[in-house]
């Protein structure tokens, strides 16, 4: 693919939901606790632990599983890296968002690939990526395919990277449709972190978004095949809680299809004991051939998707920080190395795998790590105390790393949107800005688009920003702040958001709300710096 | 009797190769072929053959 959505859509006028529209989860569930799990802890059926949640949110045992995946922990994903290795090709069943023949080097989402590999060479793959990025941490298997309609391909890949690199932790991804008749493999294989992609837990939805499944040896379609695939699912997850295997839950938000529905989903995982609940936009266009492109089915809106997120708050925790990256991708969540790892270097590279290197690299990670976090809460704590009342606004935030609003503007390829009341600062997710394309567009032509990214933000903070994206952020509506420069995040959108206050109450300005804001379809080029 | 692979649409995602029951199904250069010595069209194996039900793209997998 040359080129992704027009820069010129714009969001849609009329939402299928908005904040608001969306019922909040009903009275809390009466669940029992999962079996090694802290997913239902806590009272209000309030899930005590997530992505998002630190070492004193969990029991230590779960914190161990998750504090150096980037997938599991948001805080785990400034510092550690995963990759992804694309043995399995073959798939069980079809989706209407997805169309294995694509393959570009310039397309970044799920499913996507540019060189199949065979267990053999994926280890070796792994074992060298993991010798040049020490804080390489995770190996997943998700696809192109399914992992589990491929178990001998994803199988004998853990066998064999289990032999040469035991540090590494395994983790694969799965429709669930062949996951309960392996779940005694996963579990041998130590693999203590499995994703289902779950879409549905009502096969006339389910209908509409899978065509066919393949099972028990028959092509199988419609509400029957949604109905084998859902109960499949739920056995899946029941399974691997008993078992104390962590999972996380992708759905694809469709938008008129199972966007309310979603709600319901993460109700029904929540009940079955899952860790995580990611909840994704759908990627559709025309040019990625699938039935959801041809047809013209939209993805959702920044706003749309955060309604249907904070709709499931109470639920399973969400999972805020998905870049939804490629079937082979390497690094930190948001850059993508892949390209430094083709079959072809690989075949030229002489590894050594230094476990020994690997744990003293780690270790000062986790010293920087640790570092970041007391300073972070220093900050905060010196922050002052706001009174509360009901507003709540986002901010876009300009980072490279280090949890600090530290990068320019014209250099940012994806911003952190952050929610900031006077209760809370809460990171809500990102939004990718890189350019479709590297070649033909300048500076002036990406403003536009970055501005529909952000726009139901009230401000963006950076460390610094050039005259003429200051004005044009202005106009529009975005205050381009560089008053924070080098600040941690948290206290940063803070002390705007104080005196954000202090100008309304003062009469300086005039509170408004904001719009809505466009999700950036397909490619993901332009990142090659920390997340 | 047999059936062939279209080698410009298959996309060499490989469900097809354990399903037959015949082994007939093999990969040549990034694409799979089927030995038509070999296959039966799964006539009395399946209800259909089993290639061409798991096969992602439609229309791939036709009689010789």
């Amino acid at each position: 693919m040359q080129s992704a959505s027009p820069a010129s859509s714009t969001p849609p006028a009329v939402a299928f939901v908005g904040i608001g529209q969306i019922k909040r989860l009903g009275d809390p569930l009466d669940i029992p606790a999962p079996s090694g799990g802290c997913s239902t802890e806590g009272g209000e059926g309030k899930a005590s632990c997530g992505s998002s949640g630190g070492p004193d949110d969990m029991p230590p045992e779960i914190w161990e599983k998750v504090k150096n995946h980037p997938c599991y922990s948001e805080e785990a994903h400034h510092h550690y890296a995963r990759m992804h290795v694309a043995v399995a090709p073959a798939c069980n069943i079809q989706c209407n968002y997805c169309n294995r023949k694509y393959d570009c080097s310039n397309e970044s989402r799920p499913g996507v690939v540019s060189q199949k590999l065979t267990p053999e060479q994926a280890v070796k793959k792994v074992v060298t990526v993991a010798s040049e990025i020490p804080q390489m941490t995770v190996l997943g298997i998700a696809g192109p395919g399914d992992s589990l309609a491929n178990p001998k391909k994803t199988f004998d890949t853990f066998r064999m990277l289990q032999e040469q690199a035991p540090d590494i932790k395994l983790c694969l991804s799965t429709n669930g449709l062949a996951l309960p008749d392996l779940v005694d493999e996963i579990c041998r294989y130590n693999i203590d972190h499995v994703t289902i992609t779950i879409n549905m837990v009502d096969p006339e939805v389910g209908a509409k978004i899978y065509p066919w499944i393949f099972w028990d040896h028959r092509r199988i379609t419609g509400i029957e095949a949604a109905r084998i695939l859902h109960e499949r699912q739920m056995l899946g997850l029941e399974m691997l809680t008993a078992r104390g295997v962590l999972t996380k839950i992708n759905s694809v938000l469709i938008p008129g299809v199972n966007d309310e529905h979603l709600i319901e989903v993460n109700r029904e995982v929540k009940k079955r004991g899952a860790f995580l609940h990611n909840i994704m936009p759908l990627i559709s266009e025309a040019e990625h051939g699938t039935v959801f492109g041809l047809t013209g089915q939209r993805g959702p809106t920044a706003q749309e998707l955060k309604a249907v997120q904070d709709a499931c708050a109470g639920g399973a925790n969400l999972m805020r920080h998905c870049r939804q990256c490629r079937a082979d991708a390497v690094g930190l969540l948001g850059e993508d190395r892949s390209e430094e790892f083709t079959q072809d270097k690989i075949d030229q590279m002489e590894v050594v795998y230094d476990l020994d290197r690997r744990r003293s690299y780690q270790e000062q990670v986790e010293i920087e790590r640790q570092a970041q976090h007391q300073a972070k809460q220093i900050a905060l704590a010196g922050a002052s105390a706001l009174p509360v009342d009901d507003l709540k606004l986002l901010v876009a935030v300009a980072t490279q790393g280090g949890g600090r609003v530290n990068e320019h503007f014209g250099h940012v390829t994806e911003f952190q949107i952050y929610e900031v009341s006077a209760q809370q600062t809460l990171f809500v997710g990102h939004r990718r800005v890189d350019l479709y394309c590297q070649g033909g567009y300048g500076d002036d032509e990406q403003l536009p688009s970055v501005v529909r990214a952000i726009n139901d933000c009230h401000a963006v903070l950076v460390s610094k920003i050039g005259a003429c994206p200051r004005d044009e952020l202005s106009a529009a509506g975005i205050e381009p702040v560089d008053a924070y420069a080098g600040d941690f995040i948290e206290k940063a959108v803070l002390g705007w958001f104080n005196d954000y206050r202090s100008r309304v109450a003062s009469g300086a300005l005039v509170h408004q709300h904001r719009g809505d804001a466009q999700i950036r379809q397909g490619a993901f080029t332009g990142a090659q710096q920390a997340a | 009797m047999a059936l062939k692979i279209i080698g410009s649409t298959c996309t060499g995602c490989s469900a097809c190769e354990p399903e037959c029951p015949n082994v007939a199904i093999r990969e040549k250069g990034g694409t799979y072929v089927i030995d038509p010595k070999k296959c039966t069209e799964c006539e009395g194996q399946f209800d259909s053959p089993q290639c061409v039900a798991v096969c992602p793209v439609d229309g791939c997998i036709v009689k010789a």
